[in-house]
């Protein structure tokens, strides 16, 4: 009688024990872009050379029920003349599985720096907007999303 | 491989900015998303996207996987001169769709 208690509370710290072992890997985040990540990505698109805030406007809405289509654009002040122009324009996040979202390379020609498109997002984070100017100078805007259903993690 | 949509205005006034929509159907799969049986569907994006203008390149972009499916992407160009705008769409699999479309400068 006794040795079968035991065997029983022995058996159930067991499986408690393997239940514990077992959940842990739930807690565990998923592997993905952080905002370290994000700053090896932008270092690794436009280099180390210091990026000041403003001339750009990216227009992203602020809360977003659905991850996976976000209407976004992204302007840039510039008077677009062959010698003061936006070269390119990146677009990355925080926290998606990849940090980088668009880089779109344009000039004089395009009359307007600007541009548009859909994108997905994995969770509630910010998004980061850079120009480069013909000058080498670099200009940002970063806009705070919230996300209520993430994209990326859906299953079929 | 795909559908595509362009929309470039007809006619346009020299020096007139015009803005340019294009939009091609495609599943833009991320790689990261995995079918009923568990196994990981792989990647399939359409990575690269390039507009010609009478054969100069004036918008090139490089999409990643944060881009949503069936792309989206509409930008502005300068109509300099009556001719032909080139749309290409590159994905994963080497594939490439064209498009293009016909502007008339006054």
């Amino acid at each position: 009688m006794t040795d079968e208690s035991e065997s029983y509370i022995t058996r159930r710290a067991v499986l408690t024990g393997v239940a514990a072992f077992g959940a842990t890997p739930l807690v565990v985040r998923r592997a993905g872009a952080t905002p370290e990540t994000m700053k090896a990505a932008i270092h690794r698109v436009i280099g180390e050379s210091p990026v000041s805030k403003g001339k750009v406007t990216l227009d992203i809405p602020p809360l977003v029920e659905n991850g996976n289509t976000i209407a976004m654009s992204v302007s840039v002040d510039s008077p677009m003349t062959e010698t003061n122009y936006v070269k390119a324009i990146h677009v990355f996040n925080e926290k998606n599985p990849q940090p980088d979202i668009i880089s779109v390379h344009l000039g004089p020609r395009a009359g307007k720096a600007a541009f548009s498109t859909r994108i997905r997002l994995a969770d509630s984070q910010n998004v980061v907007a850079i120009a480069e100017f013909s000058d080498g100078s670099l200009w940002s805007d970063t806009v705070e999303v919230i996300v209520t259903i993430a994209a990326c993690l859906e299953y079929n | 491989m795909a559908r595509t949509l362009i929309n470039v205005p007809p006619n346009a006034k020299r020096g007139q900015v015009v803005e340019i929509k294009t939009l091609i159907s495609h599943v833009m799969e991320t790689g990261y998303r995995r079918n009923e049986s568990g196994v990981a569907i792989p990647r399939d994006i359409i990575n690269l996207f390039v507009c010609t203008y009478n054969g100069i390149e004036i918008f090139r972009a490089d999409l990643h996987q944060a881009i949503a499916a069936n792309p989206f992407i509409t930008f502005f160009t300068v109509a300099t001169e009556s001719g032909t705008l080139q749309f290409q769409w590159t994905d994963d699999n080497g594939r490439v769709e064209t498009a293009s479309a016909k502007i008339t400068v006054e």
